[in-house]
């Protein structure tokens, strides 16, 4: 019966091609608890996750600490040092208003450093087949297929939208993918080191908010501690006078007199975009300034009234999250159980078959020379071997970079080696395999993404102790150079030669171009 | 109950998953969420064009009611600033309010259109407000199988 049949779909369920029962899921999360996990727990970006995926923060804190620290080090020496003074000479406002203002900012911060952005998740397979199947192959026999770009009309303008190489689709309108953060966030603006976290569509106003009102407690302390020091200076003591008496005035004066002009430029900039409803990374690539002579190039999300701009970027309605992170993952049958524990199994290796993968276009660039013929033979082999371990995701990349002969399935579900026949273990070149092996514990050594999701395939006891290892593991560049260097067992010149450049765009700001993109995708396991 | 259960699981295994459709976001006005309304041919034998357009059309106007910039959203934003934003922690937002309403709207057009095509439709907040998938289901199981056939109304053996 139609009405028997569709009983069963759960509303969560209705997204998934198997739906799940509300009293089976919570069987099955009794019996196998690790399977039921959080999305958060698998979540591809490079972001750090707490209370149980309540907060998200990028992966490096940046200055964060820095900025908390000199706020509040600042406001409490205010309140310690000069309050006193002023409560008993002006009027009992000025503490009241300097907590107000305190409260503000550190409530702004938090919330901008502890929100989504407007992180977009990443393409399904599903989807991401549709979208190559939508997009003409012409460029499949150069290694680097060209970027992928699409117009669309928006307001009477031609507006480009590129394919993002890692969330495997074509970003939306103002949207940028941060290389810092490794997700693709709606209405980009920028990368904030001194908030730790991405500034994007959903928590632009908390980042308005911050700078607006630090840059008046900044001003409002430094004319306080200023009046402050002036009174204390009166009937001809002098400032000498004052500055011992309360010497803590001095660290804040300097603080605040530094900071102030930084602040308010800050805020006046920021100003100004809400006003034209621009975003940084719009106005630094100088998208609708009109450059290379087009005509008529304005901004066309712009309402070209400064009060409706501001409101809509302020005020208007607060988007939701579209990353979910609380949510459970669904309790797939076994098939697609397997299926996403190969895929993450094999997310693991992605780092590891791009890596090959640079190997392998390397080798068979040198396969010109005659005298490496008979071990590079080999060497192919055992890359397409690995190669084929690789996902469905990676597939296209690995077809059009990869101009040796061996075959490749690339198949997601299939472990099953693609052209075994070629390999002899015996083979020398077998021997550089124990670096770049696909065997999970080995992994998370040579990988350097800073991904923090567990993975099915390790020590089934402790994923979360992976997760803190990887935490540990991850903090520092230097681990990325090690896992580098683990790599490079192979002295292959023109492969060393390759690595030094990429490293650059990691590093870099996050105002990325789509060019990178695809660069970056490739040596995603080299930074 | 049970043993209807394990029957209908292997239904939802014998109505295989055929093929999927996706409909992408229409950024014609910008970025406020709307998606395109061109019917896609994979569709054409299994719904009528006009339920279907309907649908997405309705889609469109929720969404637009969500994102709609007027009165009522300029006084929840100034209000949330004043009160340094904490009240998105204890209020539900307008937005989150239409979200629900369309999501009871796609359950209540999968149990009463689709799903007797053998269609189903994924909310989009699921795809991030990207696409709209629907999901073609071919039926394979012989009897008992509630059938998800398009020109016949479903029937089953039940």
């Amino acid at each position: 019966m139609k009405h028997c049949e569709y009983q069963q779909i759960d509303p969560q369920a209705l997204s998934t091609p198997t739906p799940t029962l509300p009293p089976q899921h919570a069987v099955v999360e009794e019996e196998k608890g690790e399977t039921a996990r959080r999305k958060w727990e698998v979540f591809p970006g490079k972001n750090r996750f707490y209370c149980d995926g309540r907060i998200i923060v990028a992966q490096q804190s940046g200055v964060l600490p820095l900025t908390l620290g000199l706020i509040l080090v600042t406001t409490v020496l205010f309140f310690v040092f000069d309050c006193p003074f002023l409560l008993k000479h002006l009027t009992v406002f000025i503490p009241a208003i300097g907590g107000v203002l305190f409260v503000f900012v550190v409530i702004s911060l938090l919330q901008t450093s502890f929100t989504d952005p407007g992180i977009l998740p990443r393409a399904t397979p599903d989807e991401a087949a549709d979208i190559e199947k939508q997009i003409d192959n012409s460029g499949s026999s150069t290694y680097r297929p060209p970027p992928r770009t699409k117009e669309v009309m928006i307001n009477q303008q031609v507006v480009k939208l590129k394919y993002c190489f890692t969330c495997k689709m074509f970003r939306p309108p103002r949207t940028s993918h941060c290389s810092l953060c490794d997700n693709c966030v709606e209405r980009f603006d920028h990368h904030c080191p001194w908030v730790g976290n991405c500034v994007g569509k959903r928590n632009y106003r908390f980042f308005y908010t911050f700078i607006v009102s630090l840059s008046f407690l900044t001003v409002f302390i430094f004319g306080c501690v200023a009046t402050h020091l002036a009174l204390r200076a009166q009937g001809g003591r002098g400032l000498m006078f004052a500055l011992q008496e309360s010497p803590a005035s001095a660290v804040e004066l300097v603080i605040c007199f530094f900071s102030v002009w930084s602040i308010l430029g800050l805020s006046g900039f920021h100003t100004y975009l809400v006003a034209s409803n621009l975003t940084t990374n719009e106005d630094i690539k100088g998208s609708w300034s009109g450059k290379s002579g087009a005509e008529d190039t304005g901004n066309p999300y712009s309402y070209n009234n400064i009060i409706t701009n501001c409101c809509s970027v302020l005020c208007g309605p607060m988007p939701p999250s579209l990353i979910d992170r609380r949510g459970f993952m669904p309790v797939e049958e076994s098939s697609q159980t397997v299926a996403t524990e190969i895929e993450l199994a094999a997310k693991n290796e992605i780092n590891v078959c791009q890596l090959v993968l640079c190997l392998s276009v390397f080798v068979c660039m040198a396969h010109h020379h005659p005298p490496l013929g008979g071990q590079l033979s080999g060497l192919c082999s055992v890359l397409c071997w690995l190669m084929s371990k690789c996902t469905q995701g990676t597939k296209d990349l690995l077809e059009s970079a990869s101009r040796s002969p061996c075959p490749q399935t690339g198949k997601p579900q299939t472990v099953s080696t693609s052209c075994p026949d070629s390999i002899d273990p015996a083979d020398p070149a077998v021997t550089f395999n124990p670096a770049v092996t696909p065997d999970p514990v080995a992994v998370p050594s040579l990988k350097c993404g800073g991904r923090h999701h567990s993975h099915t395939t390790s020590p089934p006891d402790e994923p979360r102790q992976q997760h803190h290892h990887h935490n540990r593991h991850h903090k520092t560049r230097s681990t990325q150079s090690s896992s580098k260097r683990a790599a490079l067992h192979i002295s292959n010149p023109a492969y060393n030669v390759s690595l030094s450049p990429p490293t650059s765009p990691g590093l870099g700001p996050s105002h990325a171009t789509g060019a990178e993109d695809h660069r970056r995708d490739s040596f995603a396991a080299l930074h | 109950m049970a043993t209807e259960f394990h029957n209908l699981q292997e239904l939802r295994h014998s109505a295989s998953l055929a093929n999927k459709v996706f409909l992408q976001r229409d950024y014609s006005e910008g970025t406020t969420c709307r998606f395109q309304t061109k019917f896609p041919s994979e569709l054409e034998s299994r719904i009528e064009r006009t339920l279907f357009e309907d649908t997405v059309k309705t889609l469109n106007n929720y969404y637009a009611e969500a994102e709609k910039m007027g009165g009522q959203s300029y006084l929840e934003g100034c209000l949330a600033c004043a009160t340094a934003y904490l009240i998105f922690l204890c209020m539900e937002t307008r937005y989150e309010k239409v979200l629900k309403k369309i999501g009871r709207y796609i359950q209540e057009q999968n149990e009463k259109i689709y799903a007797p095509r053998g269609l189903l439709i994924t909310d989009p907040i699921e795809r991030g407000m990207r696409v709209i998938e629907i999901s073609i289901y071919e039926d394979r199981g012989s009897s008992g199988s509630c059938s998800g056939s398009s020109s016949t109304s479903g029937s089953s053996a039940r």
